[in-house]
C-alpha cells in the first residue's frame, strides 16, 4: 500500500520539547544593538542569536599598566567615604573604579539559558560572552559558527584575557555596586546600568571549553535542528566568516540580519538574494557612526598619521588584532610610499598579532573574489605578507623582548585594547601621551574616544577619532529592506529614533514599512506573525479513519489545536 | 541659394518646400535643424525681397513663398502633434532670434493667442522651447517697447508655469534691460522662491529678512516641490544655476538681496552636511532631502563663491567661514564638493582682507587663516589624489591673492604647509607633481624672492628649488609637471625673479637647452615663451643700464642692439627659435616666427637686407641660403642634425644678424598661418571632390556623403 503522506507529528526527540507555540518571541538579553545576543523562540526551538559581550562598562576602571607607570600617581583618591579608598579614585574630575575590569554580559534572568537548543554566531565580535553562556548557565546544546569566526574569535578572547591576566590585579570591587552608594557617586559610574550583571573576564580553560562546543559550517550549509527547522549561514561581507543566518521551516522563514557590510572590502560580499521572502527579518549590527563613511574616515586617518611621522611624532591606532587592521594595512601599502613614509616602521603588537596575520592569509574561501583570485597565482591574499617580508611592518607578541630591541621612533603603532583600559596600548598611552608631537588614533567604533581618554587627562599628545566601521548605514538597510521585502522588520530601538545627540537626523533611522517593531534589553518581543501552516507525517491508521488518500494540510487554529484538512474538502 | 529669387521659386513651386517641412521631422537632430534653419532663411528672405509696403495679417499682403511657410507653421501650432508643435515652436525661436525686422511682429500678433494657450491649457509639454521662444520675442528690439504685449504673455507665462519650466525664462527676463518694473519683480520672485522657502523652513522665526515680500509670492507649489527628494534636488539644482548665471554677470544692474540669499545658501550647505536642527516640519523634510547630496552642495558653492563679489555680506562672514571650513575638515566631503569649498573659501578670503584693511578685523582673518592652514595641511595628506590636487591649487589660488598681505604670508610660513607642499614635488600621481610645482612656484614668491625672505628652514632654499624644478623639466616622465615648470619659470623671468641679467641668460640658456628636445610641444612652446620674456626684458634691462636718463641715440641704439645680439647668442635662443620654425607642431612654428618677426624689428627697425639687394655671396658664407632653403623645405630640424650644424653658426652674432635680415619671415608667417586644412576646405577641392563623385558614383559616394 500507498505509504501515508501525512501524520500527526511526533514530538521533537529532544528533551527540550515543549508545547507547539504558533507565535514567534524574541527575548532581547543585550542593550547594545551592535553587540546582540537575542533568543529566537520558533516551532519549539529555542535559539540564541550572538552572544555579543558590552565591553563599554571597562571605561569606567582604572586603565592596567604593565610596568607600575606615572600613572597611577597622577590619581588621588576620590574621598566620599572612607569604604571607597580602595575602589575609587579620581582624575581630572573623573572617578573610576580601581580594580580588574568587568563587562556587562547579556541578561541571565529574562528566560533559563539551559533550555537553549542552539547558539547562531554571526562573527567573531559577537561571540565574546560565549565562554559566560556556556560555562555558567547549564548550556548544553549546539554553537554553530564559520571556521574564521571561531579561529578570530578565539584570537581576540585569548587576547583578552592573555591582557587582563598578565596584569594581576589583587583588588576586586563591589561595594560601589550598591544601589544606595552608587546614588551618590558622580557621572558616568552614577549613570552606569546593569551592575549587577558586570562581572570579570573568564580564564582560558573557559574559552576553551566555550569553545569546544562549536560546531563548524559553511555559507549556504543546511542545517536541521531537530527536524523543526532548518538554519543556514550567509555570507554578511563584513568580516571573515561573517554570517547572516536564514531559519526557516517549511512554511516560515525567519531572517537573522547581524553585522552585514555592502563595501568592497576584504571578506565575501553580502549574500542579499537569500534574504528575499522572509516573514521576519531581525536586523542588528548596524553601523555604529553612520554619519562617518568609511572612506573619508580612512583617508582621514592616513592624511593625519602622515601628518604626525612628517613632522617627527609617533603614532598609535588602539585597535582589535582583527578586521579593519587588515584593510588599514593594505590603505597604507598603497600610501606609505606616496606619501614617503617608506622608512617608517610599522609596528603591531598583539599576543596574537602573529597567529591574526597569518589566518588572514589562509582563510582563502571567506575572501571576495579578488583576494581569492589572487591565492592562485599563487600570491597573498592580503599585501601585509609584503610589508612584514620588507620589514616596514613588524609584529611582535608584546613590548616586553625582541621589541624593545627594534624600536624606532618616529613609529606608528597598531595595539590593543582600543578601550584604554588594557593591553600593550596602555604603556604608549603613558610613553607618548606628554608630547604633542605623537597622535593617538581611534579607528574602532565601540568606545567613545573622550571615555577612553578620561583617565589619561591632561594629554598632551593629539587625539584623532576616525572611526571605521564598514557596517550597513541607514540608506542602505532601506535599499536592501525595499529589495528583500521582509513582511515585518524586528530591530533594536535605538534604530527606530534618530540618535539622541542628532535628534533633527530623522535619516539616521530605519525606514519601513510597515514601520519596524523595536526591542530592548529585558524585553521579550511578541511577533504578529503568526504560522498558518505545518508540514505533517500522518499515521497510516490516521489517514484511513479520516478517509484521507493523498493527503491535506494542518490549519493551526488560533488556540494552537490542529484542524487537518484534505485538498479534497 | 537662398539669397536668390530662382532658386525660392524653384524651391516653392515645385514642391521642394513640402520636402523641408518632411524634413524638419527628421530622426536625424542635425538634419531637422538644418530644415528649420532653411525655413527660416526662406521666410526671411521671401519677405525682404519680395515686398514693397508693410506688411499686415492679411494672407494677401504676404509674398506666396511667405504664406506658404506661415501657413505651415500656423496649421503645426493648432495640431494635435505634439512634434509637429515643437517643430514650429523651433522654427519660431530661430526665427525670433536671427531677425529683427518689423514684419515679425506682425506674424507674432497672429500667432500670440494660439503659443498662450500651450501653458494656459496644458495641452503642450514642450514648456523649455516655450520659455525659450518667449525669450528670444522679449529679446528681440522690435518688441523693446514696455507698453508691447509681450511683456503681459511673459506675465502669464511666468505665472502658469511651475517654478522649474520658469526658471530659464525668469532668468533671461531678469537681464532684460527693457523689462517692466513688475514683470522684473515676478520673474525674481521665480528665482527667489526656493532659497526664501529655505530660509524660512530652517528658522522660526526667521531671524534675518527672508528674501521675498510674502504678499507676491505664494510659496505652496514650490513648497510641495521642495518636499519630495527627486523635485527639491533638482529645484534647487536649476535655481542656484540661474543664481550664479546672474551674479556671474558683471554688468547686472539688479540688486539682489543679497545677505539673505547669503543666509540661505549657508543654510542649504548647513542641510547638506546635517548640521543645521530645522525648526518647521518643512524644515525636517527639505533636511532629510538635502544630506549628503553632491549635486546641490557643488551648485550652492558655486553660487557663494560669485557672491563673494557682491557687497552687503559683511555680517554673515563669522558663520559663512564656520561652515566653509566645516566642509574642508568633514572627512565625509566629497573631492568634488570639496574642490568647489576651496575655490568658494579663496574667494572669501580675499573679501575678508578686503574687509580687513577697512574694519581691523585682521584678528578674526588671522584665526580664519589658521584654521584654514591647519585643515590645508590634512588635506595636503590625503591618500585621494584629488583631494591633494586640490588643495596645491587653492594654496596656488590664495599666494596669487594675498600674498602682499602680512597676516597671510605669517600664517602660512609658520605653517607645515610650504615643507608639505614641496614633499609633493615627488608624488606619484602627475597631475599632483604639477600642481605642486605650481604652487612651489608661486610661494617662491613669498620665501626666496621676497625682498625680506624669511629663513623656513625647509629642505629646499632657492637654488635647491630651482635645481629641483629643473630636475623635474627634464626628467620628469609626464608632460603635466614639465610643463607646470616651463610656466613657472615664464612667471619667475617675467616677474624679474631670477637676479641679474647674467643670472638670467644662464638660467634661460639651461632651460632652453633643455626643453628643445621635449617630446611635449607645449614644453617647446613655453620654452619659446620664455625666449619672448627674456629678449623683451633684455632689450629693456640694457636700455636701463645704459642710458638711465636720456633717450636711446643712434650710437647707444647700436650698442645695445650688439650687447643684445651677443646674450641672445650666448643663451643659444636662435638655434631653438629657427629649429621651431620647422616644428610639426604648427602653434611653435608660428611662434617662433612671431618672435623673429619682433626680433628682426629690433636689429632692422628701417629696412631689412633683402630690401637693400646685398650681394648673395656676402652671406653665403656664412649658411644664410642654406637656412633659407631649408626652412623652405620645413626640414631645419633633420638637417640640423646631419649637416647643418656645420654650415650656420646660430651662435654667431653676425650670422644671425645676416639671417634676421635676409630670410622672408613674412612669406613663412603667410605659411604657417594657413589652416591645415586649408587645401582640403577650398572651392576647388570642393570641385574635385563634386567631380570624382560624378566620375564613379558608387565607389566615391561615402566620401562624398
Amino acid at each position: 500500500a500507498k505509504s501515508p503522506i501525512l501524520a500527526v507529528p511526533e514530538e521533537p526527540s529532544n528533551s527540550l520539547s515543549k508545547k507547539r507555540n504558533p507565535h514567534v518571541e524574541v527575548y532581547c538579553l543585550s542593550g547594545h544593538p551592535t553587540l546582540p545576543c537575542n533568543v529566537l523562540k520558533f516551532k519549539s526551538t529555542t535559539i540564541m542569536l550572538d552572544c555579543g559581550l558590552d565591553m563599554t562598562s571597562t571605561l569606567n576602571f582604572l586603565p592596567l599598566p604593565l610596568v607600575q607607570s606615572n600613572i597611577v600617581l597622577y590619581f588621588c583618591v576620590f574621598s566620599v567615604d572612607v569604604f571607597f579608598l580602595q575602589e575609587l579614585k579620581e582624575c581630572s574630575g573623573h572617578v573610576f573604579v580601581d580594580s580588574v575590569p568587568e563587562f556587562c554580559l547579556p541578561e541571565t534572568e529574562l528566560l533559563d539559558l539551559s533550555t537553549v537548543d542552539v547558539i547562531l554566531i554571526s562573527n567573531y565580535h559577537c561571540m565574546m560572552a560565549l565562554p559566560y553562556i556556556t560555562e555558567y548557565t547549564g548550556f548544553t546544546g549546539t554553537v554553530y559558527a564559520t571556521e574564521p569566526t571561531v579561529q578570530i574569535g578565539r584570537l581576540l578572547m585569548e587576547e583578552l584575557v592573555n591582557s587582563i591576566e598578565r596584569v594581576p590585579k589583587a583588588q576586586s570591587a563591589s561595594m560601589w555596586k550598591n544601589k544606595e552608594v552608587q546614588r551618590v557617586l558622580p557621572a558616568p559610574l552614577k549613570d552606569a546600568v546593569e551592575v549587577s550583571m558586570w562581572r570579570k573576564c573568564y580564564t582560558m580553560p573557559e574559552v576553551n571549553a566555550a569553545l569546544s562546543k562549536i560546531q563548524l559550517v559553511g555559507y549556504s550549509q543546511k542545517i536541521e535542528l531537530f527536524g523543526a527547522v532548518q538554519v543556514t549561514p550567509l555570507s554578511s561581507g563584513y568580516a571573515l566568516g561573517s554570517s547572516n543566518w536564514i531559519i526557516q521551516s517549511h512554511y516560515e522563514k525567519v531572517s537573522y540580519v547581524s553585522g552585514s557590510s555592502l563595501l568592497t572590502t576584504h571578506p565575501q560580499p553580502m549574500d542579499q538574494a537569500s534574504l528575499k521572502n522572509s516573514d521576519v527579518l531581525i536586523l542588528t549590527g548596524l553601523t555604529q557612526i553612520p554619519t562617518a563613511n568609511p572612506d573619508g574616515m580612512v583617508g582621514e586617518f592616513c592624511s593625519n598619521l602622515a601628518m604626525t611621522v612628517r613632522n617627527g611624532g609617533n603614532v598609535l591606532v588602539p585597535c582589535y588584532p582583527s578586521g579593519v587592521i587588515y584593510d588599514l594595512l593594505e590603505c597604507l601599502y598603497q600610501y606609505i610610499d606616496s606619501a614617503g613614509l617608506s622608512n617608517v616602521p610599522f609596528y603591531f603588537i598583539s599576543p596574537v598579532a602573529n597567529s591574526s596575520l597569518e589566518f588572514s592569509q589562509i582563510f582563502a574561501e571567506w575572501l571576495c573574489h579578488n583576494k581569492q583570485t589572487k591565492v592562485y597565482l599563487p600570491e597573498p591574499p592580503f599585501p601585509h605578507a609584503e610589508l612584514i617580508q620588507t620589514n616596514k611592518l613588524k609584529h611582535y607578541p608584546s613590548i616586553h623582548g625582541d621589541f624593545s630591541n627594534d624600536f624606532k621612533q618616529p613609529c606608528v603603532v597598531f595595539t590593543g585594547h582600543p578601550s584604554l583600559r588594557f593591553g600593550d596600548v596602555v604603556h604608549f598611552m603613558e610613553l607618548w601621551g606628554k608630547s604633542s608631537l605623537n597622535t593617538v588614533i581611534f579607528t574602532e567604533p565601540d568606545f567613545s574616544y573622550l571615555d577612553a581618554l578620561a583617565p589619561y587627562q591632561p594629554l598632551a599628545m593629539k587625539c584623532v577619532y576616525c572611526p571605521i566601521d564598514t557596517r550597513l548605514n541607514f540608506i542602505q538597510v532601506s535599499k536592501l529592506l525595499k529589495e528583500v521585502q521582509p513582511l515585518h522588520v524586528v530591530c533594536p530601538e535605538q534604530y527606530t529614533q534618530p540618535p539622541p545627540t542628532q535628534s533633527h537626523r530623522t535619516d539616521l533611522m530605519v525606514d519601513c514599512q510597515p514601520p519596524p517593531m523595536s526591542y530592548r534589553r529585558a524585553e521579550v518581543l511578541t511577533l504578529p506573525y503568526k504560522r498558518r501552516y505545518e508540514k505533517i507525517e500522518i499515521m497510516p491508521e490516521v489517514s484511513n479513519k479520516n478517509g484521507e488518500k493523498d493527503g491535506g494540510f494542518l490549519l493551526i487554529q488560533p488556540n494552537s489545536s490542529y484542524c487537518f484538512s484534505s485538498p479534497f474538502d | 541659394m537662398m539669397h536668390h529669387q530662382l532658386a525660392l521659386r524653384f524651391l516653392c513651386d515645385d514642391g521642394g518646400i513640402d520636402v523641408i517641412f518632411t524634413l524638419q521631422g527628421d530622426p536625424s537632430l542635425f538634419v531637422a535643424s538644418a530644415a528649420s534653419q532653411l525655413l527660416v532663411h526662406m521666410l526671411t528672405f521671401s519677405v525682404e525681397s519680395e515686398t514693397t509696403k508693410p506688411l499686415s495679417t492679411k494672407d494677401g499682403d504676404w509674398p506666396a513663398c511667405a504664406q506658404m511657410i506661415i501657413k505651415h507653421i500656423e496649421d503645426s501650432l493648432q495640431s494635435s502633434s505634439s512634434s509637429h508643435i515643437e517643430q514650429s515652436l523651433n522654427l519660431l525661436t530661430s526665427l525670433f532670434g536671427s531677425c529683427c525686422d518689423t514684419w515679425t511682429e506682425v506674424l507674432w500678433l497672429g500667432i500670440a493667442k494660439q503659443i498662450e494657450s500651450f501653458w494656459m491649457e496644458e495641452t503642450v509639454q514642450a514648456h523649455h522651447m516655450l520659455a525659450k521662444l518667449l525669450l528670444k520675442v522679449a529679446w528681440s528690439p522690435v518688441f523693446c517697447d514696455t507698453e508691447s504685449g509681450i511683456w503681459a504673455l511673459v506675465t502669464s507665462a511666468l505665472e502658469h508655469l511651475t517654478p522649474v519650466q520658469a526658471g530659464p525664462l525668469a532668468v533671461g527676463i531678469v537681464r532684460h534691460y527693457n523689462c517692466p518694473q513688475d514683470v522684473r519683480i515676478q520673474a525674481l520672485t521665480v528665482l527667489l522662491q526656493p532659497m526664501d522657502c529655505i530660509l524660512r523652513a530652517a528658522s522660526q522665526p526667521l531671524e534675518y529678512a527672508g528674501l521675498l515680500d510674502e504678499s507676491v509670492s505664494d510659496p505652496a507649489t514650490v513648497e510641495s516641490l521642495l518636499s519630495s527628494k527627486s523635485s527639491c534636488v533638482n529645484l534647487l539644482c536649476q535655481t542656484l544655476a540661474h543664481l550664479e548665471e546672474l551674479l556671474s554677470q558683471m554688468r547686472f544692474s539688479v540688486d539682489l538681496p543679497y545677505t539673505s540669499l547669503l543666509h540661505s545658501l549657508t543654510t542649504i550647505l548647513q542641510f547638506c552636511n546635517g548640521f543645521l536642527r530645522p525648526a518647521s516640519p518643512l524644515g525636517s523634510t527639505i533636511s532629510r532631502n538635502l544630506i549628503n547630496c553632491f549635486r546641490v552642495q557643488r551648485s550652492a558653492l558655486d553660487v557663494l563663491a560669485a557672491l563673494s563679489e557682491k557687497k552687503a555680506c559683511d555680517t554673515l562672514l563669522g558663520s559663512l567661514f564656520d561652515v566653509l571650513l566645516a566642509y574642508l575638515e568633514s572627512p565625509n566631503t566629497n573631492p568634488t564638493v570639496l574642490k568647489k569649498t576651496f575655490q568658494a573659501t579663496s574667494k572669501w578670503l580675499v573679501r575678508l582682507r578686503e574687509l580687513s584693511c577697512s574694519n581691523s578685523q585682521w584678528q578674526q582673518t588671522e584665526k580664519i587663516l589658521e584654521d584654514v592652514f591647519l585643515v590645508l595641511q590634512k588635506r595636503l595628506c590625503s591618500p585621494c589624489w584629488e583631494v591633494r590636487d586640490s588643495s596645491l591649487e587653492f594654496l596656488t589660488d590664495l599666494i596669487k591673492s594675498l600674498r602682499d598681505q602680512d597676516e597671510f604670508r605669517q600664517s602660512l610660513l609658520s605653517s607645515e604647509v610650504p615643507r608639505l607642499t614641496e614633499d609633493l614635488l615627488e608624488d606619484p600621481e602627475s597631475y599632483v607633481r604639477a600642481s605642486a610645482v605650481t604652487a612651489v612656484g608661486h610661494l617662491a614668491f613669498i620665501t626666496y624672492f621676497a625682498p625680506e625672505s624669511p629663513a623656513t628652514g625647509n629642505q629646499y632654499n632657492k637654488e635647491n628649488t630651482v635645481a629641483k624644478l629643473h630636475e623635474i623639466l627634464s626628467t620628469d616622465t609626464e608632460g603635466f609637471p614639465r610643463r607646470a615648470v616651463i610656466s613657472i619659470f615664464n612667471k619667475w623671468v617675467r616677474e624679474g625673479c631670477i637676479g641679474q641679467l647674467e643670472d638670467t641668460e644662464q638660467f634661460v640658456s639651461r632651460v632652453i637647452q633643455t626643453v628643445k628636445h621635449d617630446l611635449d610641444w607645449e614644453v617647446r612652446l613655453g620654452g619659446l615663451e620664455l625666449i619672448e620674456v627674456f629678449s623683451s626684458q633684455t632689450v629693456c634691462r640694457l636700455c636701463v643700464l645704459n642710458c638711465p636718463y636720456t633717450s636711446v641715440s643712434a650710437v647707444t641704439g647700436c650698442i645695445h642692439q650688439n650687447s643684445s645680439l651677443l646674450i641672445f647668442c650666448r643663451a643659444k635662443v636662435f638655434n631653438f627659435l629657427f629649429q621651431s620654425l620647422c616644428d610639426c607642431d604648427q602653434p611653435l612654428g608660428q611662434r617662433a616666427c612671431d618672435i623673429l618677426l619682433a626680433l628682426r624689428c629690433r636689429f632692422y627697425p628701417v629696412k631689412t637686407l633683402k630690401d637693400s639687394q646685398v650681394a648673395e655671396d656676402s652671406y653665403a658664407g656664412h649658411g644664410i641660403a642654406w637656412l633659407q632653403r631649408t626652412l623652405r623645405q620645413g626640414s631645419l630640424a633633420q638637417n640640423i642634425l646631419t649637416d647643418g650644424g656645420n654650415r650656420v653658426d646660430f651662435q654667431d652674432p653676425e650670422s644671425m644678424l645676416l639671417a634676421l635680415g635676409i630670410i622672408d619671415l613674412e612669406e613663412l608667417h603667410d605659411e604657417l598661418n594657413k589652416s591645415s586644412d586649408h587645401v582640403e576646405k577650398s572651392p576647388q577641392s570642393l570641385l574635385q571632390d563634386i567631380l570624382a563623385s560624378v566620375g564613379t558614383i558608387e565607389e566615391n559616394e561615402a566620401d562624398c556623403y
